[in-house]
């Protein structure tokens, strides 16, 4: 294929005779400002190489007191016993599980971004998607403390993985939708992290090319295995890439449909239905989605990267918080429409309670933050102003957590035995301790905004007009 | 002293390499150099330049043979574990229903087989692209990990006035000579 100077000039043209993909693009370009490829360097690393600011030391300190205050708590309910908890005989899945059901549908979002998107070939999701995955990891392990302080003996946690044993051996029950969870969960911890390290690592080598020598050049040579930049690991690394997107894909979907499953396969009216699997799912990445706006909102102002979380970029967010808020309004309906026409009564009684029960308040709080409090997501400008977003993104994970508080405690603060019914308050011991899992969660990614590069450099190159811009003409051959 | 004598010299190889600013330039350099039956050493570049692996013109990799079979031996292990547990090692009834009800099986072995084909495909990635803690990095010049590509030519074409010429006719900013070790 031969090209001419003045063809490149206009559509610089591939050795496959098409013209590369940003040339045709009618979008405007992803990041801000026509930066070059070193600044891109400099923009996303330098933050690691000077010391925070005062923002970053108050939040970091906010957040490792908060850690701080879960850690004294949890130590008091092990030390004392689940009676810390509000927990009874009737509510026996309190705070806890809806904090895990919480974290864990947080988590999924940043699976959606790194895997899914990119699989869908959206190119946008390059400025997110480090942020996003780290957030996935630290969700899922905020998530992971709670059904390991539930248990009431968390020193025999390892009773959960099927080891031989002197007890028989007598193995873990494979058909409990818990232990699918547990294979699930842990599964999902270890190929996100996985993943997010792969991703790393173009970033840890650039970091590490840029260190005088000493401690934290052998640190980051460490950590990023020699990666040289080498075509033939690139290529390479591309596929491994695509491969576990692909993987990471359907393994998603399978955590939440688990941790549906948790409730579905019992026969609690509210909890035993079909519509769990997607409705979990969606409203996991719903309310993960309404985080990473949260995170992404903070992050670009405190950390500078305006020009690269674009507001447009917060719009895409914003699109995807609207059409999964809309898939979970439908679940809402269907869960009535449904209990109404099985002719039922334990499960029209169990949604008229839901809806005006004793904790018709949370419902109302619920149907709220998630339904009406999003349509306002239709306006361009609402969409593309983080002022107005962050409150929306704050209402909406508020709303979504009492999701989840709903669909535990009103399906079994009232039962199939009147006698047994009861209410469930938590104590202090348990606001304490999801208090706690905020610290964690905000104490890690404080600590990932300051010493791991917070945007993937090595992809957004890839999106740049710079780089690809003809040089010197080459001569026809 | 005397072990630096006795040890043989290492085995160094001749490379030209050329510095580029733009992957257009590498990108076209590669191509050239491919078409004058060059032989391509490697190349380097801060992102993963598209249509670089077809410039360079390398081979398939069958990183995915090994995701799938590794999948596979996931699944069968996860499956025969749950079996043999559930119908010959302590068989439990379940609420009357049959000991090998393979539903009940499925997501553990769907999990078992998606963590076994990530893990095993990394794995693999790393031994493959000789990427491991401690490993040094090749470095024939500065910059690939910022905003420099980077084409290496070679082995035994120093003395190829065509390999210089391809390298300066596709705009590279800088040409030099290095030894590296294999």
């Amino acid at each position: 294929m031969e090209t001419r100077p003045s063809e490149l000039a206009v559509a610089p043209v591939e050795a496959g005779g098409h013209p590369p993909e940003w040339a045709l693009s009618p979008h405007p370009p992803l990041v801000d400002g026509e930066k070059s490829l070193h600044q891109v360097t400099e923009d996303v690393v330098s933050p690691l190489e000077r010391f925070p600011g005062p923002a970053w030391y108050a939040g970091f300190l906010l957040s490792a007191a908060a850690f701080l205050l879960g850690v004294i708590l949890v130590t008091h309910e092990i030390w004392t016993g689940i009676g810390t908890w509000g927990l009874n005989t009737t509510v026996g899945w309190g705070w806890d599980i809806t904090n895990f059901v919480f974290w864990i549908g947080i988590g999924h979002a940043g699976t959606l971004i790194s895997a899914i998107l990119f699989l869908f070939r959206q190119r946008w999701r390059t400025a997110v998607n480090r942020a996003a995955e780290a957030m996935t990891l630290f969700a899922v392990m905020c998530a992971g403390v709670f059904p390991l302080i539930h248990m009431g003996r968390p020193w025999l946690a390892y009773w959960v993985f099927p080891y031989p044993n002197h007890r028989g051996p007598l193995w873990v029950n494979f058909r409990s939708p818990l232990l699918w969870d547990v294979f699930a969960i842990s599964t999902y911890f270890l190929v996100s992290a996985t993943f997010w390290y792969l991703g790393l690592l173009p970033d840890l080598a650039s970091v590490r090319d840029r260190c005088k020598p000493g401690l934290r050049r052998t640190i980051f040579q460490l950590a990023s295995l020699g990666w040289s930049g080498s075509g033939r690991t690139w290529a390479r690394y591309e596929t491994v890439y695509l491969l576990l997107a692909g993987l990471a894909t359907p393994l998603v979907f399978s955590v939440h449909t688990i941790v549906s499953f948790d409730f579905a396969t019992s026969i609690v009216p509210g909890w035993h239905t079909t519509i769990f699997p997607p409705y979990f799912v969606c409203g996991a990445i719903f309310s993960g989605l309404a985080m990473v706006l949260t995170l992404m909102i903070v992050a670009r102002k405190v950390m500078r990267f305006e020009a690269y979380i674009t507001t447009r970029h917060l719009d895409a967010l914003s699109r995807l918080v609207l059409l999964t808020s809309c898939i979970v309004t439908l679940a809402y309906l269907t869960e009535f429409f449904m209990a109404w026409y099985s002719a039922n009564p334990y499960e029209r009684f169990a949604f008229l309670n839901r809806a005006a029960g004793p904790y018709g308040w949370a419902f109302a709080i619920m149907i709220a933050c998630n339904v009406a409090v999003p349509q306002l997501l239709w306006f361009r400008g609402i969409r593309t102003s983080p002022a107005l977003l962050f409150p929306i993104s704050i209402l909406i994970n508020l709303g979504m957590w009492f999701e989840r508080f709903v669909i535990i405690t009103t399906s079994l603060h009232r039962d199939y035995l009147p006698s047994s019914w009861s209410l469930y308050a938590p104590t202090y011991v348990e606001v304490g301790t999801f208090v706690g899992s905020f610290g964690l969660f905000f104490t890690c990614f404080f600590l990932f905004c300051r010493f791991v590069p917070m945007i993937a450099a090595s992809e957004i190159k890839g999106v740049l007009h710079d780089g690809r811009t003809p040089g010197p003409a080459a001569p026809p051959h | 002293m005397m072990a630096e004598r006795l040890a043989p010299p290492p085995r160094r190889i001749k490379l030209l390499v050329g510095v580029f600013e733009q992957e257009t330039g590498l990108l076209a350099a590669a191509r050239a150099a491919r078409e004058q039956n060059l032989p391509v050493y490697d190349a380097y570049t801060p992102y993963a330049v598209h249509g670089l692996d077809a410039a360079m013109g390398l081979p398939r990799t069958r990183l995915p043979t090994v995701c799938f079979f590794c999948g596979l031996a996931g699944l069968a292990a996860a499956l025969a574990f749950q079996l043999w547990t559930a119908t010959s090692n302590w068989p439990m009834n379940v609420g009357g229903k049959p000991f090998h009800s393979l539903p009940a099986l499925v997501p553990v072995s769907f999990e078992t087989a998606v963590l076994l084909a990530s893990l095993a495909t990394v794995l693999a990635f790393f031994l493959r692209a000789r990427l491991w803690p401690g490993r040094s990095p090749v470095s024939l010049a500065n910059g690939v990990t910022d905003d420099r590509f980077v084409l290496a030519l070679g082995p035994a074409v120093t003395f190829d006035p065509r390999a210089g010429e391809v390298l300066r006719q596709h705009g590279a900013v800088e040409i030099r000579e290095i030894e590296a070790a294999p």
